[in-house]
């Protein structure tokens, strides 16, 4: 064995013995994922129906009765209580009883006659997601409302109204039962792979820093590139088998259905946790204390979170938010696993996305390890 | 350069060595404003076999010129060699042959000493039948053979010395450089220690060249050398150091501090005065004739004047002297 080989060796086997001796971080970065897949599939849900909501039936006749019906069979509106009149409906919308209030005119049922009633919905626009699901819900149900009525008013007058002339018939690929977690969980391994990533790195070397150990190990025949190659391969290893394993339980556990090759999405995790790592390596750089490595990782997570597209689309973002976006690994590689795992796609489809990651890997690490020698020095 | 051009050249050598460091003139400022020099024309030169102290207060640039020396900093000007490896260009031929204990140097503490003593051996490329044989000698000499499986964290300050100089020798170094070794340990866990390396001196003839605050620890070193404000005041035997203070040294204890310290001090004869705890210490031209002087002096003024007597001056007196002989300079 070479001494080159034997140094390598020593340093990896010390970096491995450490991290697998620091059991609460390692129970951490193990469980962290696991815990969210789990709340994402049970407790969360991105799609608000069933919104409470308060009725002011001013009109109380079988023609408001049905309108209320129609609501509630969509499935997006409980009744939980009738008031008076609509200022008792904004109260209740004040007071956080309900989330949608309907007010319905003394004079519904001889203007549904007529032909040109109206119904007051209302919604607290304060929580966007009840809003836009209500708000569609709403419209949907009163237009479905209105459809029938029209159709049972002209087959009184003789006309048959069976034909709707245009139908749009909508088809959801990938998803069709718009699940939640099918969208969420390639996003979600991902994001919270690359938020532990940075941070282990980061806290692994700053440690180094802090505790005073840096200076021993330098001052051994070890190369700086040796240095970081021992620092590095064991948390890549583990970042791997994390990221592995929650997909696994993903798949496996919460059924998401995994449309694309496995190998592939293998290979490219390879790529999306070495920039991870690179990214660590520059925060370790920046960051003094492991305290500050935290804060820096933090902010990195918040930028991830919104601007990578993991639940916010980036489509209508600024192009100049767009490109701080670009500055994070998960941007690209949240398409690369919703490709895979959720569309199925290969490479020929996103060789972009896997060719943004290589160049970023790259550029990143041989900043990092600019700046790692510079602070050596 | 070969190891046999290697053995003629001292274990370390240093010509008019200067490292500054740069202050932080803004990062965009194109030219770096040069700060004081940490070390500033330093030449010196430690044979092999030598134990070579490095003395002086903090800040005088000590460990700067210890990190120069192995590479781990980078020197702004002059020559700095270990065993004829230049220290900028041939830093792994130096680490490869030299054990360091650094200053803030901390062992991982999440190993066990056996972890410990197997990692620096692996990175120093001690080959396994050497580390069968070396391992335990380290640990029958460092009193550690009980506690291989204790972390190194859980170690006592002074067993945690103990191991890093275990773990400093591990690649039987020629030269081992120690920056404060025995810094914030107990005093018999520093004569433990110095006598480990008395015996590290005496059976391999090791070379060591220590940094230390500790005046009783520069004067088992065969030769000293004064930094202050990176410059090497001086660089001699301890014995001849001690002869460094002027004339002789009256030492006394005075019943009322302050007075008699002003009221000695301009005394005709007196050429230092240095405060020594409650103690004064008087450097005379003439101990016989000054010695009733000052005690009349201070009888005059209603000062009592306990114990007066002449003694040695130590390297704790001619360390200050120096100094301060040294810092009149610079005003």
């Amino acid at each position: 064995m070479g001494k080159r080989t034997q140094r390598l060796a020593a340093l990896i086997r010390k970096e491995t013995t450490q991290l697998l001796r620091d059991r609460r971080t390692l129970t951490i970065i193990m469980t962290l994922p696991l815990i969210e897949l789990f709340l994402f599939a049970y407790a969360v849900r991105l799609t608000v129906d069933h919104l409470p909501t308060v009725v002011a039936d001013m009109s109380m006749d079988p023609q408001s009765r049905s309108f209320v019906n129609a609501l509630v069979n969509s499935n997006y509106f409980d009744i939980t209580g009738y008031v008076a009149s609509q200022a008792d409906v904004v109260r209740a919308i004040d007071e956080g009883r309900a989330k949608a209030g309907l007010v319905i005119p003394p004079d519904f049922a001889t203007r549904v006659e007529r032909g040109n009633a109206e119904a007051l919905v209302i919604l607290d626009g304060s929580d966007s997601f009840s809003v836009s699901s209500g708000y569609s819900a709403a419209v949907a149900a009163g237009q479905d409302r209105a459809l029938g009525l029209a159709t049972e008013k002209a087959r009184r007058l003789g006309i048959d109204l069976k034909i709707t002339p245009i139908v749009a018939s909508v088809q959801l690929l990938y998803n069709p039962s718009l699940n939640d977690l099918i969208f969420i969980m390639p996003g979600l391994v991902a994001m919270l792979l690359q938020i532990l990533t940075v941070l282990t790195t980061a806290q692994a070397v700053v440690k180094e820093y802090e505790l005073g150990t840096i200076e021993g190990l330098l001052a051994t025949p070890a190369r700086p590139l040796e240095l970081v190659v021992g620092k590095l391969a064991p948390n890549m290893l583990l970042m791997l088998v994390n990221l592995g394993f929650t997909t696994l339980v993903g798949v496996f556990w919460f059924g998401v259905p995994f449309q694309g090759d496995p190998w592939l999405f293998a290979w490219l995790s390879v790529l999306f946790v070495a920039s991870g790592l690179a990214l660590g390596l520059l925060v370790s750089s920046i960051a003094r204390t492991q305290r500050e490595a935290q804060q820096v990782s933090a902010m990195i997570s918040l930028v991830s979170m919104l601007l990578t597209g993991f639940i916010y689309p980036r489509g209508p973002m600024p192009a100049a938010i767009r490109l701080v976006g670009n500055l994070i690994p998960l941007t690209y590689f949240i398409r690369i696993a919703r490709g895979i795992i959720t569309k199925g796609i290969g490479l020929s489809f996103m060789w972009t996305d896997a060719v943004a990651l290589v160049i970023y890997g790259v550029v990143i690490l041989g900043f990092a390890a600019m700046m790692t020698k510079k602070r050596l020095g | 350069m070969s190891d046999a051009q290697g053995q003629s050249w001292p274990a370390i050598v240093a010509r008019d060595l200067v490292k500054e460091y740069k202050t932080a003139g803004g990062v965009l400022s194109s030219a770096r404003q040069r700060g004081p020099a940490a070390v500033d024309g330093v030449s010196l030169t430690v044979a092999r076999g030598e134990t070579f102290g490095l003395i002086g207060p903090d800040g005088a640039g000590k460990t700067t010129l210890t990190r120069v020396l192995l590479g781990l900093l980078a020197r702004t000007a002059g020559e700095s060699r270990v065993f004829g490896y230049d220290s900028m260009t041939e830093p792994y031929a130096i680490r490869e042959r030299v054990g360091y204990i650094a200053q803030r140097f901390a062992l991982p503490a999440d190993m066990t000493v056996m972890e410990n003593l197997r990692f620096f051996a692996d990175v120093q490329g001690v080959g396994r039948a050497d580390q069968r044989r070396r391992i335990p000698e380290l640990l029958e000499f460092a009193g550690l053979t009980k506690f291989t499986k204790l972390l190194a964290g859980r170690l006592s300050g002074g067993m945690k010395k103990k191991l890093a100089l275990a773990c400093s020798l591990i690649h039987e170094p020629q030269l081992v450089l120690l920056d404060e070794p025995t810094l914030g340990i107990d005093p018999v866990s520093r004569r433990e220690f110095w006598s480990l390396l008395g015996n590290l001196r005496a059976e391999k003839g090791l070379t060591i060249f220590v940094c230390t605050p500790y005046m009783d620890e520069a004067e088992r070193c065969n030769r000293v050398g004064l930094l202050y404000n990176g410059r090497l005041v001086t660089c001699d035997t301890p014995a001849v150091i001690k002869q460094a203070a002027p004339g002789h040294l009256l030492e006394f204890t005075p019943s009322d501090f302050v007075p008699a310290q002003r009221l000695v001090a301009g005394l005709a004869g007196v050429l230092e005065l240095q405060t020594y705890g409650m103690m004064l210490h008087a450097f005379v031209d003439d101990p016989l004739a000054r010695r009733p002087q000052i005690e009349a002096a201070l009888t005059a003024q209603g000062i009592f004047c306990i114990g007066i007597r002449e003694i040695e001056p130590r390297m704790e007196e001619a360390f200050i002297s120096l100094i301060t002989r040294e810092a009149r300079k610079g005003i």
